[in-house]
């Protein structure tokens, strides 16, 4: 294998993982918090069109990728009103939020299918971007550096300060953290903001990114994906880093293998294998465990109304 | 007019069915036709689904008032299917156009159902007395395309994003080939299996791995722009899917092969219309105008265009069949004989490769 290939490769597998590593992310503090919201797909979708309606209207891809967070934060706060203030069920309001986005996305996108606008292009100048293989560090677009920083940002924020140990307390006990005097719903209202800033950036990475154009459910179910690795990674930043990576290598290398002509797999196989090693590493993380929780949030997905 | 019906309805408002009007046995005369169409996703995934919509918008358009429309998008393949053709079918469309192969049985089970409403199924094999099928010879276009990829391409080399391995695609995938072939005797083309009609980043993905191993023509047979995308950044050359894709990759896209329904609809519409509608199978082609190809990029050289209309005149005068014996397929066993063209009922069972393709 050349280095040529090899370097497109890991290129490939970059972009390929960074939508999902941000929408998991921002997921993760809300889950933290003990908020379930299962609409990143969703969220996701609304992100997507924003940020492309934006884009191609003002011809400004930041100004685009700004849109893309407000709308996120938007979809995030419908979720919000209804699960946090008004105590509506965490699961089915997921739920609804995703088909609401799906929905939304389509009819504002109506307007804009069979539109392309420019790439989001590499941050460094040409001299490192484009060189054989500097690139692959120094080749990528904003979003890829800032899912990166997020990672260890979210990992000091959780386990360094203060308010990150509010935030664990108000997902761990929201009945305690209630009695000592911390606004419960406050806090649990801007850690589904963050999610939803997160989720509508990860699907500007489509629209604006990886295939800069808009089409109905352009994100194709990556906001479920996200989802799982959240319980892969067992509500941990470096561990989300890795899960996010390896899926989008065994995504990246399965496309590669079939290229190279490896045909004594089906392609059946090769298309599931992504899904069987997550289903293989939850297994194998709640048999060494035996805790029968994986660590997850005590209050996870449980409505708490001040009483 | 038009109706638009989401299949969401469906699913979680069972007081859907009674918001939909009723124009079958009480209508007057004059009342307009009820034309519906199921569409197996989106219309906004700018393919498949989209250029059925286009035939049904040129009905809107050739028609007016005297005929109604209405669709549903995204129903799955499978049971589901049924409940949704059944709804059409209650609300009063006398005309059912149901545009993916994986509705063949629930096509022929509503279709018993109501003996008076006619069927049309797309890409099946399936029939009844009030169900014709309908379907393109795309594999015409394809073998113009592949002999102006065998022209251009400097590795001798193409990558095939495709979706599954079914006769359609299958077939598809020879055509080119053989096309390429005849060509550059030397040519190969390479399959990347995306397992999946529509999923833009992994067919941009697939693309991509396709570059990375030495194509430098991309063509797809899955639905969205994606791969062409992929193909204008690395600066190698593609060929669009169902629509003229050229705005995505205007560098990259050389030509397109396009799915044009509108002909067949407006003609099956007025013969429901006089009565003269039968049931039946039709299989049109690049002569029939089922199949068009997009205008050719300036960077196609003036060889490779003159090759390309050589081979869309044969195959219009009937001269040139794309599949022309000898074929043998990777085991080395001849399939066609020499000389001999394949069959319509080969074609439709086709499971087997030409040799030279890597799948």
């Amino acid at each position: 294998m050349t280095t040529a290939i090899l370097v497109s490769i890991l290129m490939t597998l970059v972009a390929a993982s960074t939508p999902i590593l941000l929408a998991a992310l921002g997921e993760l503090v809300a889950e933290k918090a003990g908020v379930l919201n299962l609409g990143v797909e969703g969220m996701m979708l609304c992100g997507a069109v924003a940020g492309f309606a934006v884009a191609f209207s003002s011809g400004s891809t930041t100004l685009g990728l700004a849109a893309a967070l407000l709308a996120g934060v938007a979809a995030a706060m419908i979720f919000a009103v209804l699960a946090l203030s008004l105590n509506a069920n965490q699961v089915a309001t997921g739920l609804a939020l995703t088909i609401f986005g799906i929905g939304a996305s389509s009819l504002i996108g109506a307007g804009f299918v069979g539109r392309t606008v420019p790439r989001l292009g590499p941050v460094f100048p040409a001299a490192l971007s484009e060189h054989p293989w500097l690139r692959v560090i120094f080749g990528h677009d904003i979003l890829v550096y800032l899912s990166l920083a997020l990672v260890i940002g979210v990992g000091w924020f959780l386990r360094r300060t203060r308010a990150g140990l509010i935030l664990r307390a108000v997902g761990e006990n929201d009945a305690s953290a209630h009695a000592i005097g911390y606004p419960v719903i406050a806090i649990r209202y801007a850690a589904v903001a963050f999610g939803g800033a997160l989720a509508g950036l990860g699907g500007a990475y489509f629209s604006l990114a990886l295939t800069p154009m808009w089409a109905d459910r352009l994100t194709a179910g990556r906001g479920w994906i996200a989802l799982a690795l959240v319980v892969f990674s067992a509500w941990k930043p470096g561990r989300l880093l890795i899960g996010a990576y390896l899926f989008g290598a065994v995504m990246t290398l399965e496309l590669q293998a079939k290229a190279a002509g490896v045909n004594w797999l089906a392609p059946e196989v090769l298309a599931m294998t992504p899904y069987l090693a997550t289903i293989a590493v939850l297994t194998m993380m709640s048999i060494g465990r035996r805790t029968g929780r994986l660590d997850a949030p005590a209050c996870l997905g449980k409505p708490f109304s001040a009483t | 007019m038009t109706s638009i019906i989401t299949r969401r309805r469906l699913t979680f408002g069972a007081a859907a069915a009674s918001t939909l009007p009723l124009v079958g046995r009480g209508a007057q005369a004059q009342a307009p036709l009820g034309v519906g169409f199921i569409y197996v996703g989106p219309i906004g995934d700018h393919g498949w689904s989209w250029t059925h919509d286009q035939g049904r918008l040129a009905l809107e358009k050739e028609f007016g008032s005297k005929i109604k429309t209405s669709f549903l998008e995204n129903v799955a393949e499978g049971p589901d299917a049924a409940r949704a053709i059944r709804q059409l079918a209650q609300a009063g469309n006398q005309l059912i156009f149901t545009t993916s192969f994986g509705f063949m049985n629930p096509t022929i089970q509503v279709a018993k159902q109501f003996p008076k409403v006619k069927f049309e199924h797309a890409t099946g094999y399936q029939r009844a007395e009030n169900v014709a099928t309908y379907n393109a010879r795309f594999y015409e276009g394809r073998a113009v395309i592949g002999t102006i990829a065998g022209h251009m391409s400097k590795s001798g080399q193409a990558g095939y994003v495709a979706s599954f391995p079914i006769p359609e695609v299958v077939m598809g995938i020879n055509a080119f080939h053989l096309a390429a072939r005849k060509v550059n005797p030397n040519f190969k083309t390479k399959v990347v299996w995306a397992s999946t009609w529509y999923d833009p980043a992994k067919e941009a993905d697939a693309a991509k791995a396709l570059i990375d191993q030495g194509a430098d023509m991309i063509t797809q047979h899955t639905d969205s722009a994606a791969p062409l995308q992929a193909a204008e950044q690395r600066g190698v050359f593609a060929f669009g899917q169902a629509s003229d894709m050229k705005a995505f990759a205007p560098k990259a896209h050389l030509s397109a092969i396009v799915d044009d329904w509108s002909g067949y609809y407006i003609k099956r519409v007025k013969e429901v219309m006089d009565g003269s509608w039968k049931s039946g199978d039709v299989w049109g082609g690049i002569k029939d105008g089922f199949v068009k190809l997009a205008p050719f990029n300036d960077a196609v050289t003036p060889a490779a265009r003159a090759a390309a209309e050589e081979v869309q005149k044969g195959i219009v005068a009937g001269t040139l069949h794309p599949f022309t014996g000898e074929l043998k397929d990777q085991k080395g066993e001849v399939r066609v004989k020499a000389g001999e063209k394949a069959s319509d009922e080969i074609l439709s069972k086709m499971d087997w490769y030409v040799d030279g393709v890597q799948a």
